[in-house]
């Protein structure tokens, strides 16, 4: 608690500190990328017929995926705090290879934490970890995947906290870990709701996210929030089957719970015990929510559908085809909720479908389930 | 049965229901009973038990995969209750499976199974309303752990939502045998001396009759967890007998600190 309570106490520091939030915009902008563009997708959204779609592209922002802007964010914390030692969680492995980059940048040591069946399917970013100095400890028990990780991360976090920072991943864990995550993914949104009002001289009718812990989706969502007439629609992993240990679609047979610091959504057997789950995606594969997406989903402000392990697929084959990007699985899964949705709606509605990262990572797989022609 | 602390310093031991089995699990605690164990903090497995180390979290997976319920361990508590009148009995749980159960139904039925208390490894004091109320309409007595790390404030927060004793722990960090025992922990229990009446168990790495002996002098309970994990482990076939012998070693050291302050 006394961790957690000088985090809060430092981040609400920084968050009205002008020159804090300078240099994290610096940074953002001239070592991260930002902004990221928004692409309208041409020839996807003739092939449809139906409404315009436009991608957010964070998968150009730099290691390839939305994470990096939480780890710099934290990464500057961890400054303030005086830390040396950043620890962390990791499920498909970006947000790993995020945090051993900014402490590659910041210079801190890095240990990352990652379930050892996560590690095989998620080689080249191992590698890359390591290849940017951090240690990375594979996690041999549970169920061996982002869980576990977490589970192993905490461990350490509370056995040497006096000297060493969790940078959690998601918008998950205990207060003030869901808020602080969400303000640093905030400019995805932020960027986004400029970008289309300029292209379109509108707002879109619905945004598209795939939903893992929940901070990409959040990131984009949130500044759409008071924007009552736009739809916020969370992609979870349909998985491939609809029994508990097929899927991770929390909001599917998933039920309040407490795991890992929070209250939210979990899916669980009877006993309360957490279920083990399945994505094609290590990033979507884990069994709770952010807190926030839970209230979201309850008082209806946004909705959360599944896209199965075939539909993501699918729909990283037809994005790499029709518009030159290959999408990681987990944004893939968004893709595939475009492509149902698109079709059904009018040719002047406007649709943005967050492209949370670069498929790259995911060559080994793709290669692995498609055939291609 | 208020949990009192008879022998100083008492001796509460941890078990990991479940773990080989039930039937196992009755025994051995039958047998540390015998042996001295005044208090006894029956855990209930959990998936993804982040405050323990390998040994409990290796147990936990053995407990698990037999299956073993909150439900289970609740009924061996009403079972050990009728063979141990004087023992307390804790249920060490993590907040989910009792949040599944509901709180209010865990009280009901560990009040009727004779359970003295609970301490909920994941609940913090500051989320624990309901459950305080909850607890306390059973009249049972919630456990919270108080680490190095805690404020002074929080110390205080701590105490007062206490019930029976409150559990020390001795340093940062998981469940699990150490070698030596941290400087944290003494200064601990000075600090919870200031904000309590209540006895205080220290527990954390302790694992020796030497450690057991050093933590007696400035606590007033020892809890005694992965070493009997441990020894429940490497002892298949004979796991009540080993437990019960290390339990004696240990609380002949307990009845020599008090033999010779008399």
């Amino acid at each position: 608690m006394a961790a957690l309570e000088e985090l809060e106490r430092e981040y609400e520091k920084a968050k009205r500190d002008r020159k804090f939030q300078a240099r994290l915009d610096e940074l953002l902008r001239t070592y991260a990328g930002r902004p990221t563009p928004l692409s309208f997708a041409r020839r996807l959204t003739e092939k449809l017929g139906g409404a315009k779609i436009y991608l957010k592209r964070e998968d150009l922002l730099h290691t390839g995926a939305h994470k990096i802007n939480n780890c710099l964010g934290q990464a500057l914390l961890v400054e303030r705090m005086g830390k040396h030692r950043v620890i962390a969680e990791t499920g498909a492995g970006q947000h790993g290879v995020a945090t051993a980059t900014v402490c590659a940048l910041l210079g801190f040591e890095c240990v990352v934490y990652m379930g050892t069946e996560d590690m095989r399917r998620q080689e080249l970013n191992v590698f890359r970890m390591r290849l940017l100095g951090a240690e990375v400890r594979g996690v041999d028990s549970g169920s061996r995947t982002l869980k576990d990780a977490i589970n192993e991360a905490m461990r350490d976090w509370v056995t040497n906290v006096r000297t060493t920072h969790y940078l959690l991943g998601s918008v998950l864990g205990a207060h003030p870990y869901p808020t602080m995550v969400r303000d640093f993914h905030r400019v995805i949104g932020r960027e986004a709701r400029a970008q289309i009002l300029k292209a379109e001289g509108k707002l879109p009718s619905a945004i598209i996210a795939c939903v893992g812990g929940g901070s990409n989706s959040i990131g984009i969502f949130y500044d759409f929030l008071k924007d009552k007439k736009v739809r916020l629609i969370g992609v979870e992993a349909g998985g491939h089957g609809d029994r508990l240990g097929e899927h991770a679609a929390r909001f599917c047979g998933g039920s309040p719970g407490v795991l890992q610091g929070t209250r939210s959504y979990v899916l669980q057997d009877a006993a309360g015990q957490i279920a083990t789950t399945h994505s094609i995606s290590a990033g979507l594969d884990y069994p709770s929510i952010g807190p926030e997406h839970a209230w979201l989903h309850d008082t209806s402000r946004a909705e959360y559908v599944a896209a199965s392990d075939a539909a993501a697929l699918a729909a990283t084959t037809l994005l790499a085809r029709t518009e030159g990007i290959i999408p990681a699985l987990e944004s893939a899964h968004a893709v595939a909720e475009a492509l149902k949705r698109a079709p059904k709606m009018k040719k002047s509605e406007v649709v943005v479908v967050n492209i949370s990262g670069r498929g790259d990572k995911d060559i080994g797989i793709l290669r692995e389930n498609l055939e291609l022609s | 049965m208020p949990l009192t602390f008879y022998n100083k310093p008492a001796l509460v031991a941890y078990v990991t229901c479940g773990d080989p089995d039930l039937a196992t699990t009755r025994d051995i605690v039958l047998a540390a009973i015998e042996a001295g164990a005044d208090v006894i903090e029956l855990g209930v497995p959990f998936s993804d038990p982040v405050a323990d180390g390998p040994v409990i979290q290796r147990a936990s997976e053995r407990a698990l995969r037999h299956g073993t319920t909150l439900a289970q361990v609740l009924t061996l508590a009403a079972e050990l209750r009728q063979h141990a009148q004087s023992t307390g009995l804790i249920v060490f749980s993590y907040l989910n499976p009792i949040l599944r159960m509901g709180l209010e139904k865990f009280c009901k039925v560990a009040r009727a199974a004779g359970v003295d208390g609970a301490l909920v490894t994941d609940l913090p004091v500051e989320e624990a309303g309901e459950y305080l109320r909850d607890m306390r309409a059973h009249d049972l007595a919630p456990v919270f752990l108080a680490a190095p790390t805690s404020t002074d404030e929080r110390l205080k927060r701590i105490a007062q939502a206490s019930q029976g004793f409150v559990y020390a722990v001795s340093r940062t960090g998981v469940t699990g045998q150490r070698q030596r025992l941290a400087d944290d922990a003494r200064k601990l229990v000075r600090r919870l001396r200031r904000a309590t009446k209540l006895p205080i168990a220290l527990g954390f790495g302790i694992s020796t009759a030497e450690q057991f002996a050093e933590v007696g002098k400035f606590a007033d309970a020892v809890v005694v967890g992965s070493a009997i994990v441990d020894m429940i482990e490497r002892n298949p076939g004979r796991e009540a007998a080993a437990v019960a012998h290390f339990i004696k070693e240990l609380s002949a050291v307990s009845h020599q600190l008090s033999a010779s302050s008399l």
